[in-house]
């Protein structure tokens, strides 16, 4: 299996006033390829400090850290954000679509910014996302005419058309409701039985029964790393609920 | 990503914003606008004075005696008796700057017909004095050489006297008397009007010069030369010569006073010309003012839209743009909304000059004050767009994603 992230001793401190803020003291794990990673914590874990990490949004005080085999830590700013670019698909929990703007077009934005993808390259690719997550007929909807799974479904299409080694998704659940959240893991668990290597931060626990495996954080440290033995599937629980009054 | 897709992403977020966008390029529209209009009614109101001046003649240069001293006593131009026609005879000779040349001699005097008379002037010159001046010969003819060389006894008068003297008469053949010298009318000069220092241009006899020499004034020398440059730009360099020529002939030496003074019509023009520009610049600048503050209105913009989209800016960063591209899209954004202003500006300070000049002010757009506001244009676009789009590159991505 080929190692995706490697996290070497990941320390990362903010100076708030004249405090020094331990928000991760010492983290390490390795994600391979095509797994499905639950990060696990309340507020305050540092689970958000890690995900900016992971992100290449922020570098760690302290440690190394490897996305694809790459350190990161000693990157300049431009060059982190061409790793993003070409690495990473994030997915928020208020989804960030630009607004007033078709799906399409929210989902090549990526591509936009990578200039080796010519203009109809960019468009067939993004119209190939968009397909995968089961939007094929809304690509010229505007953002605004979207439902919020709808949008959430743009943007991990958004997460897909650069083809990244990697998804993150910050409680990419959060603002839907409980069917719909189904929806979308049972999206995430296509996506990783596809192959996709993917790490879902949350703070609800029952969440992670869906993933193959759960870190868990508390005050910038591991907790727990275990893999799950019985993975729930998301289709199933979104047949057992009961059928929508219309 | 290439600037190609710049632009796209750019005006795909100013058309999310068509009314504050069009408000926020009405500022830059009405400034380049005001600019326009206002050198253009300077241009125009300079322009009508030059034409006014080029039609006395604007490559027009005169020679007069001066600068004579009798004993240490200055004496009077008029009463001076330094140019000779050798003078003049000199400068057809040797001059190749020079187009047209007469000598001038003048007298006043009452100008009588029957029971009408009429205080007028009488110029002494030959006929090339008419296309110098620009006088045309409206009916009849002009004197001829061998008058000239004749002293004969002839003139042609100019509108005012003509209807001083003939009210209801043709006036071609008649004879009147100037100073009690008979003289023959053969041409009516065409009416040129009043010119812009309110003289009448049409109160006055032209005659052959040496008529007015011998016979009127009894002098032997001559009381100017007027001549006019083969062009305008010729003008420096046409009266550099004659003043050579005029200096040899007088065999004035190295550090010695010149007897003469040459003059030409362009120093009072320029002399207008410089007021008018000052006038021009008065306004330009006070149009100017109103292009800043537009300027401010797209930097103000600018700045709320860097605030509002705060989280757009994040979403782009966690992406992959880099900082230099974010700054790109704001700046871009700005120049564009500025650019598009200038342009728009530009129509309508064009049609502004249109309409101006149907009320009778006379306006000419320049194609310099178009460049010009243009380029200022630009120049607003990036000097009053880049503090925004600096904060906007500046930006933390984490923070910004997570702005509300």
């Amino acid at each position: 299996m080929n190692e995706i992230i490697r996290l070497e001793q990941i320390k990362r401190e903010f100076l708030v006033g004249d405090e020094v803020v331990k928000a991760l003291r010492g983290v390490s794990f390795t994600i391979g390829e095509g797994e499905f990673v639950t990060i696990m914590g309340t507020s305050g874990s540092g689970k958000s400090t890690l995900l900016n990490i992971l992100g290449c949004l922020d570098v760690a005080t302290s440690g190394e850290y490897f996305l694809d085999g790459i350190p990161v830590r000693q990157m300049s700013k431009n060059d982190r954000a061409t790793l993003r670019n070409r690495k990473i698909g994030f997915i928020f929990q208020n989804y960030n679509l630009l607004p007033k703007t078709t799906s399409i077009e929210n989902v090549e934005l990526p591509l936009m910014y990578n200039r080796d993808v010519s203009h109809a390259e960019r468009r067939q690719r993004a119209i190939a996302a968009l397909q995968e997550v089961g939007l094929g007929d809304r690509l010229t909807h505007k953002s605004n005419q979207l439902s919020g799974g709808q949008m959430q479904r743009v943007a991990i299409a958004r997460a897909l058309v650069n083809n990244p080694v990697i998804i993150l998704a910050d409680e990419a659940t959060g603002n839907l409701d409980s069917r719909t959240s189904y929806e979308v893991l049972a999206l995430f668990q296509r996506l990783h039985r596809e192959g996709r290597t993917i790490i879902f931060v949350t703070h609800n626990p029952e969440l992670a029964h869906f993933s193959s495996r759960t870190i868990t954080l508390r005050d910038g440290r591991i907790t727990s790393d275990t893999r799950n033995t019985h993975i729930e599937s998301a289709e199933a629980v979104l047949a057992s609920l009961p059928k929508e009054e219309d | 990503m290439d600037i190609s897709n710049l632009f796209k992403i750019c005006i795909k977020a100013l058309l999310n914003n068509k009314t504050r966008c069009f408000l926020t390029m009405l500022g830059i529209i009405i400034g380049v606008a005001a600019v326009i209009a206002m050198l253009a009614i300077g241009n125009g109101s300079k322009q009508s004075i030059r034409n006014e001046i080029g039609q006395m003649g604007s490559n027009m240069i005169m020679v007069s005696p001066g600068n004579g001293q009798f004993g240490g006593v200055r004496q009077s131009a008029s009463s001076m008796q330094t140019l000779k026609l050798a003078d003049y005879e000199a400068i057809v000779k040797q001059a190749s700057y020079v187009d047209k040349i007469t000598p001038t001699v003048q007298a006043s005097g009452q100008a009588i017909k029957g029971s009408n008379n009429t205080p007028t002037t009488i110029y002494g010159v030959n006929d090339q004095y008419l296309d110098i001046r620009g006088y045309k010969i409206a009916s009849g003819t002009c004197f001829t050489d061998s008058d000239i060389l004749h002293a004969a006894k002839v003139c042609v008068a100019g509108q005012t006297v003509v209807d001083e003297l003939f009210p209801d008469q043709d006036p071609i053949g008649q004879t009147i008397r100037f100073n009690q010298i008979p003289m023959k009318i053969v041409g009516v000069l065409e009416a040129k009007g009043y010119n812009s220092m309110g003289m009448d241009q049409d109160d006055l006899l032209i005659a052959p010069y040496t008529t007015v020499q011998k016979r009127i004034l009894a002098i032997n020398y001559i009381q100017g030369i007027t001549c006019s440059a083969l062009s305008e730009e010729y003008t420096d360099q046409a009266i550099d010569e004659i003043t050579r020529i005029i200096q040899t002939n007088h065999d004035i030496k190295i550090g010695q006073e010149n007897d003469f003074n040459v003059r030409s019509q362009q120093e009072m023009m320029e002399t207008l010309s410089s007021v008018m520009d000052m006038l021009t610049m008065l306004l330009a600048a006070v149009a100017g003012i109103s292009l800043v503050v537009g300027g401010i209105g797209i930097m103000n913009i600018m700045y709320v839209s860097v605030t509002e989209r705060t989280r757009e800016i994040g979403l782009r960063m966690s992406i992959g743009a880099k900082g230099r591209q974010i700054l790109l899209q704001f700046l871009i954004e700005s120049i564009i909304i500025s650019v598009a202003g200038g342009v728009i500006g530009v129509l309508l300070g064009i049609v502004a000059a249109k309409v101006i000049s149907l009320f009778g002010m006379a306006t000419a757009v320049s194609t310099f004050s178009i460049v010009l506001s243009f380029l200022v244009c630009v120049f607003t676009g990036i000097f009053f767009g880049w503090y925004p789009a600096r904060k906007a590159a500046s930006l933390n991505p984490i923070d910004a994603l997570r702005y509300e």
